[in-house]
C-alpha cells in the first residue's frame, strides 16, 4: 500500500487555522527561518481517515485474534478503561499545575496516592514510584536506586548478577546504569543456587545484587528463592524483581513478603492497559524500606487534613527518572482496573492464567517437544518445534490461521523455542482450536515442511526480506 | 469475576485434563514461607462505580480557566480524526510488530512517522520514539558519548531544565562530566558555548527556541563541534519547527524534541513521546525501535524492524539502549496530527501563536514594571520580568480564574521576578485581554 | 563447510590471522559466518588505532545476532577492509580472502592461538 505521503496533492487541506497572524517572515529575522516549508502530507481528512483506517486493518490485535506471545501477557484490555484515561479533567491537565498550586491538581495527586497504596498491598514494598515510562525504564530506575543503596553506605559496588534466561533489558538496563553484568547459568531450567553462592563468593564486595523473573522466563516456579535470597543477604546485595512476570502470581506471592528489595512492574501487562503496538506502558518501581530514601523526585504524601501534596526534599533521592509523574494516562487504566478487579479478583486473575496456561501445556505434551514437562508451568510455558520442524515456520503457520505467533527464539536456552501465553482472558474453547491448529502445522511439518516454509501467504505480504532492509536501509520515504 | 470467561464445569473440565484436583495444586512450586496472605485490598467493584469514582476525582482537577502556562508542554487543539484513528482496536491492542506479516499497519505507520520527523527536522533518519524529550536528550548524549568515544558533554543552561535534571540522574554512575554554559538573561550565551566545546567534548547540547522562548541560529557553534570531532545535538519544538531554521539547516548532528504538542493531550505528564532524528552515518548508534522498509518473497513492498541487532534483546548489556516498549500509539498520534495539519495547518499555527504572543508582550508591557527580560527574538513563548515575584502573581492570578505562565524563579536561581508565558491556539485575544486587566489589578 | 586454510592462525572465538613480514591480517572464519548468518554489518576500528590481543575491536551483526570481534593479536591498524561498510555479505561469501577485516603491524608474538586441524577440533566441540 502506498505511504500517505504518495497521496499528498499540493494544495489539499484537511485542517484549517482561521487567523489573521501575519507570516513568519514578518515576525522573525530571514536568518531564523526554514528555507521550505516541511514535506508533511497535503489531505483532506477523507484522505487520512480512509488511509489509516486500511493500514489498520493490516493488523492483528487482540480485539480480534488470540495473541499468546510469551513474556507480553496480552490479555483483554477493557473498554471502559479508555473512558476514564479521557476524562477532560485529567486529560487537559497541564503537569505543572500540581507545583504551582497542589489545590489545583488534588484529584490527579489522588490517583497517584491511590494507586501507590494498592500496589504496595498486592506486592509486600513499602512505597512505590509511579515515574518509570516502562518496563525496562523501571529497571533502570531499580538498578540506579540499588547503586545509591550502595554508595550511601560509602561502597563502590559494580557487579550485577543476571541469570542467562533473563530478558534482554535486564543486562542492558543494569549496563545503562554503569554495572557491569555476570551471568549465571540456569540449571534444571531454574537459577542455580550454587551459581549464585559461588558468584557471591567469587565477587563479594563488589555485588550490588541479583536480577531475577519469578517466575522465570521458562515459566518456572523458582523453587530454590530462599536460598538465593539467603546468600545475597550474607553481603548485603540486594534482590531485584522483574515484574514482567507479575501476572502469575497475582495474592499467591508478595514480592515483598519474599525477600525482594525493588520491583518493577509493567502495568501494560499485568494491569491489562494496552500494548499501543508497542507501547505506551508503565513501570512503577516499588521498594523495600532500605531503599525509600533514594525514590525519584517528586513523591506525593496525603497530609493530615486530608489533602495531598507533592514532596521535593529528599536529601538521598536519585533524582529524576521523567520529567513528572510517569506515564499518567496509563497509571489512571491500571488504577481503574485494579478497583474494578480488587483483592479477589487480581488472585482470580492470576489463577487463571496459570490455569490457562497449563491446560494448554498438557494438551499440547503429544504435540510438541516441552522440556520440563513434569511440573506445573505459571502462566506461561516453553516448547521445542518437533521433528527438526523450525519454530518460525510453525510461528509463520498461525498467523496464516489468524492466530498470532507465541514468542519465538526465547529464552535462547531452549532449542527451537516457542513460548505461548494464554491468559486468563482467553476461553477453553480458544485454547481447544489453538491446539488443534498446532497440531494441524505439526502434521503438515512432517509430511510436507516446504508448506510451511511458504506460510504465510494470505496475508497482507508474506516473508520478507530483512537481511536487504539491514544492508541496505530505507528507513524514510526519502532514502532509496 | 470480570474478563474471565470459564464457567465452573470447565474449570473442572481442565483441571481433570492437567490432572490435578484444584487451581491451588498449580501453585505447589511457591516456597511455603513465600506464599501471600490474603490480599488486604478493597473487593472488585461495578464499571460504573469505578468510573463515578475517578470522574469525581478527574472533576477536583481545575482545568477550565484560562491558562498561559507552557514550560516545554503546551496545550494544543487536537484534531478528532486523531482520537477516531488512534483508538481503533487494530492499533491500540497490538503488540510491538515482530510478526511483520500481521502487523503492515504498524511498522508502515511508523516508517511514515520517521519519514515525517526526518522531514520536520531535515536530517536524513528518525526512529519509532523514546519514552520523552528527556529521555531523547540522554539517549542523543549517550549516542554521542558511544560516537566520539569521549565522556565530557557540554550543555547549555537555557536547554528544558526538567531535563536536564534527568541527564543528571541518568548518567550519575557513567563516569560522564557535564559542563553546563549559563544563560545570560534568557538568551543562550553563545560565546561562552563555542569556548566550552573543545576536542574533549562528545557533544554540544542547545535547545530552539530554548526554555525561554527565545529563537536562535546555532550553526557557528555546530560548525565549532564538528571542527573538534564532537556532535551537535539540538532539542526543537515541533510546531514552531514548521516555520524556524531546521537542525538540518544548522548543522545539527541529532535532533531530539518532545512530542506531546503533535497530538497528545497533555494528561498531567503522560504519556508523551520523546523524537530522535540524526545524520544517515549515526544511525547505528541510534536506540530503540527502526522500521525500514524492504520486499516480500513475491516482490511485494512490505515493512520489518531492521537493525535489531543494536537493540537489547539481541545486544543485552551492549545494546544501544535498554528501551523495549516505547511510545508507538503516541507516535501514530503524532503522524495523525501531523498529517492532519499538513505543512500549511502547522505552520498558520505557529503564525497564529507567535503572533498572539507579541500581542501579549504589547498588552503586558504596558503595565507598569513589566517589561521583556531581554530583547532576543522570541517564538510563542516569552520572559517577562515583573516588579514582584512570579511566583506571587502567579497564586493571585490563579484565585482569579488566570493561570498566567510559569514563575522562572522555580528552577533559575535569580529569575524570582521573571515570568514564563505561552501562547498557543486554545488562548484569544480576549484571553489576553483579560490577562492584562486581571495583572494590572494586581500590579 | 569450507576447509580452513592452513597457513592461518585462529583463535577460539573464531578469527584467524594471516602472518607476514611483522603484519597481520585478521578475519573471521567460516565457522563464524555460518553460524551468524546472513551479515548486515561489519563494525572495524580505524587505521591508527591500537588492537590488543584477546581484547574486542569491533563487531560484525546479522539480522538475528551481533557478535564482538575478538583481536587474535597486538599491533597497530595499517589498513581496514572499507569495502565491507557497503558490501558486509562479503565476509560471508569470502570470509578468508575479499572478507578481510584489518592489517595490522603486529607489537607482540601471537600467542593462544591454533593451526588449522587443531582450530577444526575445537569447531566440532561448538556444533
Amino acid at each position: 500500500m502506498n505511504t500517505i505521503f504518495a497521496a499528498s496533492v499540493p494544495g489539499r487541506r484537511a485542517w484549517t487555522v482561521n487567523s489573521q497572524a501575519p507570516r513568519a517572515t514578518d515576525m522573525l529575522p530571514a536568518g531564523l527561518l526554514r528555507a521550505n516549508p516541511p514535506r508533511l502530507p497535503q489531505c483532506s481528512e477523507l484522505d487520512v481517515v480512509r488511509h489509516y483506517t486500511r493500514l489498520s486493518q493490516m493488523n492483528y490485535h487482540v480485539d480480534a485474534n488470540f495473541y499468546p506471545l510469551g513474556s507480553c501477557t496480552m490479555k483483554y484490555n477493557p473498554k471502559f478503561m479508555e473512558y476514564v484515561a479521557q476524562l477532560p479533567g485529567f486529560a487537559r491537565l497541564h503537569p505543572l499545575l500540581a507545583q504551582l498550586d497542589g489545590r489545583a491538581a488534588q484529584g490527579a495527586l489522588h490517583v497517584l496516592y491511590e494507586i501507590e497504596q494498592l500496589l504496595c498491598e498486592l506486592t509486600g514494598m513499602k512505597a512505590f514510584t509511579l515515574q518509570p515510562m516502562a518496563g525496562a525504564n523501571g529497571e533502570f530506575t531499580g538498578v540506579t536506586l540499588m547503586a545509591a543503596y550502595h554508595k550511601a553506605k560509602g561502597r563502590q559496588r559494580n557487579i550485577m548478577l543476571i541469570p542467562d534466561a533473563a530478558h534482554g533489558t535486564n543486562p542492558a538496563s543494569a549496563s545503562l546504569a554503569g554495572f557491569t553484568v555476570v551471568n549465571l547459568e540456569s540449571r534444571d531450567g531454574m537459577v542455580n543456587p550454587e551459581a549464585v553462592a559461588k558468584a557471591v563468593q567469587e565477587h563479594g564486595e563488589q555485588v550490588a545484587g541479583l536480577m531475577m523473573t519469578c517466575p522465570n522466563t521458562l515459566g518456572l516456579m523458582e523453587t530454590q528463592l530462599p536460598r538465593i535470597v539467603e546468600a545475597l543477604r550474607a553481603v548485603d546485595a540486594l534482590l531485584y524483581y522483574d515484574g514482567a512476570n507479575m501476572n502469575a502470581i497475582m495474592g499467591k506471592m508478595r514480592v515483598g513478603d519474599a525477600g525482594f528489595d525493588v520491583v518493577h512492574l509493567n502495568v501494560h501487562k499485568t494491569f491489562g492497559t494496552p500494548h499501543g503496538g508497542g507501547g505506551p506502558g508503565a513501570g512503577p518501581v516499588g521498594v523495600s524500606e532500605k531503599l525509600l530514601p533514594f525514590l525519584p523526585l517528586p513523591r506525593v504524601r496525603r497530609m493530615e487534613d486530608g489533602t495531598f501534596a507533592l514532596i521535593e526534599d529528599a536529601p538521598q533521592s536519585v533524582g529524576h527518572i521523567g520529567p513528572f509523574y510517569g506515564s499518567f494516562g496509563v497509571i489512571i487504566k491500571a488504577l481503574a482496573y485494579i478497583l474494578r478487579l480488587g483483592g479477589e479478583g487480581l488472585t482470580r486473575a492470576s489463577e487463571h492464567a496459570v490455569l490457562n496456561a497449563n491446560y494448554l501445556k498438557k494438551r499440547l505434551e503429544d504435540v510438541l517437544e516441552i522440556p520440563f514437562k513434569e511440573r506445573h508451568c505459571a502462566h506461561e510455558f516453553v516448547a521445542s518445534a518437533p521433528d527438526g520442524l523450525r519454530a518460525l515456520d510453525i510461528a509463520k503457520a498461525l498467523l496464516e490461521r489468524g492466530i498470532h505467533a507465541p514468542t519465538v527464539y526465547f529464552p535462547l536456552i531452549v532449542h527451537e523455542c516457542l513460548m505461548p501465553e494464554p491468559t486468563e482472558t482467553e476461553s477453553k474453547q480458544t485454547l481447544d482450536s489453538f491446539v488443534q491448529a498446532m497440531r494441524d502445522i505439526v502434521d503438515t511439518g512432517r509430511t510436507n515442511p516446504e508448506a510451511l516454509h511458504e506460510a504465510p501467504t494470505r496475508l497482507p505480504v508474506r516473508r520478507l526480506d530483512e537481511t536487504s532492509a539491514a544492508r541496505h536501509m530505507v528507513l524514510t520515504e526519502d532514502m532509496s | 469475576m470480570p474478563y474471565i470467561p470459564h464457567t465452573p464445569d470447565e474449570v473442572q473440565e481442565m483441571l481433570a485434563v492437567i490432572g490435578v484436583r484444584s487451581v491451588e495444586d498449580l501453585f505447589a512450586d511457591i516456597p511455603a514461607n513465600m506464599r501471600s496472605r490474603q490480599l488486604d485490598l478493597p473487593k472488585g467493584r461495578s464499571e460504573s462505580a469505578v468510573c463515578a469514582h475517578l470522574e469525581q476525582l478527574a472533576a477536583q482537577n481545575r482545568v477550565d480557566g484560562i491558562s498561559f502556562l507552557g514550560a516545554g508542554y503546551y496545550a494544543h487543539d487536537i484534531p478528532k480524526a486523531v482520537d477516531a484513528l488512534a483508538g481503533r482496536s487494530e492499533f491500540y491492542t497490538a503488540y510491538t510488530p515482530y510478526q511483520a506479516e500481521c502487523s503492515q499497519g504498524t511498522l508502515q505507520a511508523i516508517f511514515e512517522f520517521q519519514t515525517a520527523v526526518s522531514r520536520l527536522v531535515e536530517l536524513d533518519c528518525a526512529n519509532a520514539s523514546v519514552y520523552d524529550g528527556g529521555t531523547a536528550l540522554f539517549e542523543a548524549a549517550m549516542m554521542a558519548v558511544r560516537i566520539a568515544k569521549r565522556r565530557t558533554l557540554v550543555v547549555d543552561e537555557a536547554v528544558n531544565p526538567f531535563w536536564r535534571a534527568m541527564l543528571a540522574t541518568y548518567t550519575a554512575n557513567l563516569d560522564i562530566e557535564i559542563r553546563t554554559v549559563g544563560q545570560r538573561d534568557g538568551v543562550s550565551d553563545k560565546d561562552a558555548l563555542m569556548a566550552a566545546v573543545d576536542e574533549h567534548c562528545a557533544a554540544v547540547i542547545v535547545q530552539n527556541p530554548n526554555f525561554f522562548g527565545v529563537v536562535d541560529d546555532y550553526s557557528p557553534i555546530f560548525e565549532r563541534a564538528r571542527g573538534c570531532k564532537a556532535l551537535g545535538i539540538i532539542s526543537v519544538y515541533p510546531v514552531l519547527q514548521s516555520v524556524l531554521k531546521t537542525p538540518g539547516e544548522m548543522g545539527a548532528d541529532v535532533a531530539v524534541a518532545e512530542g506531546q504538542s503533535l497530538g497528545q493531550p497533555l494528561s498531567f505528564g503522560g504519556p508523551y513521546l520523546g523524537l530522535m532524528a540524526c545524520r544517515k552515518e549515526h544511525v547505528r548508534q541510534f536506540p530503540g525501535r527502526i522500521v525500514g522498509r524492504s520486499t516480500d518473497v513475491e516482490g511485494k513492498t512490505g515493512y520489518v524492524l531492521t537493525l535489531q541487532a543494536r537493540e537489547q534483546h539481541i545486544r543485552r548489556a551492549k545494546a544501544t539502549s535498554n528501551i523495549c516498549s516505547n511510545q508507538a500509539l503516541c507516535a501514530l498520534r503524532a503522524l495523525l496530527h501531523m498529517a492532519l495539519l499538513g505543512p500549511e495547518g502547522l505552520m498558520r499555527t505557529a503564525e497564529n501563536n507567535m503572533a498572539l504572543t507579541r500581542y501579549a508582550v504589547k498588552r503586558l508591557t504596558a503595565l507598569p514594571g513589566v517589561s521583556l527580560c531581554n530583547s532576543a527574538p522570541y517564538g510563542s513563548e516569552v520572559a517577562l520580568r515583573l516588579p514582584l515575584p512570579a511566583a506571587t502573581l502567579v497564586q493571585a492570578a490563579m484565585a482569579q480564574g488566570v493561570l498566567p505562565g510559569y514563575p522562572l524563579g522555580k528552577t533559575y536561581a535569580g529569575m524570582e521576578h521573571v515570568l514564563l508565558l505561552s501562547c498557543t491556539e486554545v488562548n484569544d485575544h480576549g484571553q489576553v485581554d483579560r490577562l492584562a486587566e486581571t495583572l494590572g489589578g494586581l500590579l | 563447510m569450507s576447509v580452513n586454510p592452513a597457513d592461518l592462525l585462529y583463535s577460539k572465538t573464531h578469527e584467524w590471522v594471516r602472518i607476514e613480514d611483522g603484519e597481520g591480517v585478521v578475519g573471521i572464519t567460516a565457522f563464524a559466518q555460518e553460524s551468524l548468518g546472513d551479515i548486515t554489518y561489519v563494525e572495524l576500528p580505524s587505521v591508527g588505532d591500537t588492537l590488543e590481543a584477546e581484547k574486542e575491536f569491533g563487531s560484525v551483526e546479522s539480522v538475528k545476532a551481533a557478535s564482538d570481534l575478538i583481536s587474535p593479536v597486538s599491533g597497530e591498524v595499517v589498513a581496514v577492509n572499507e569495502s565491507l561498510e557497503n558490501a558486509p555479505e562479503v565476509c560471508n561469501s569470502d570470509p578468508y580472502g575479499q572478507g578481510w577485516l584489518v592489517r595490522v603491524r603486529l607489537t607482540g608474538k601471537a600467542e593462544n592461538l591454533m593451526d588449522a586441524a587443531a582450530y577444526e577440533a575445537h569447531c566440532a566441540t561448538e556444533r
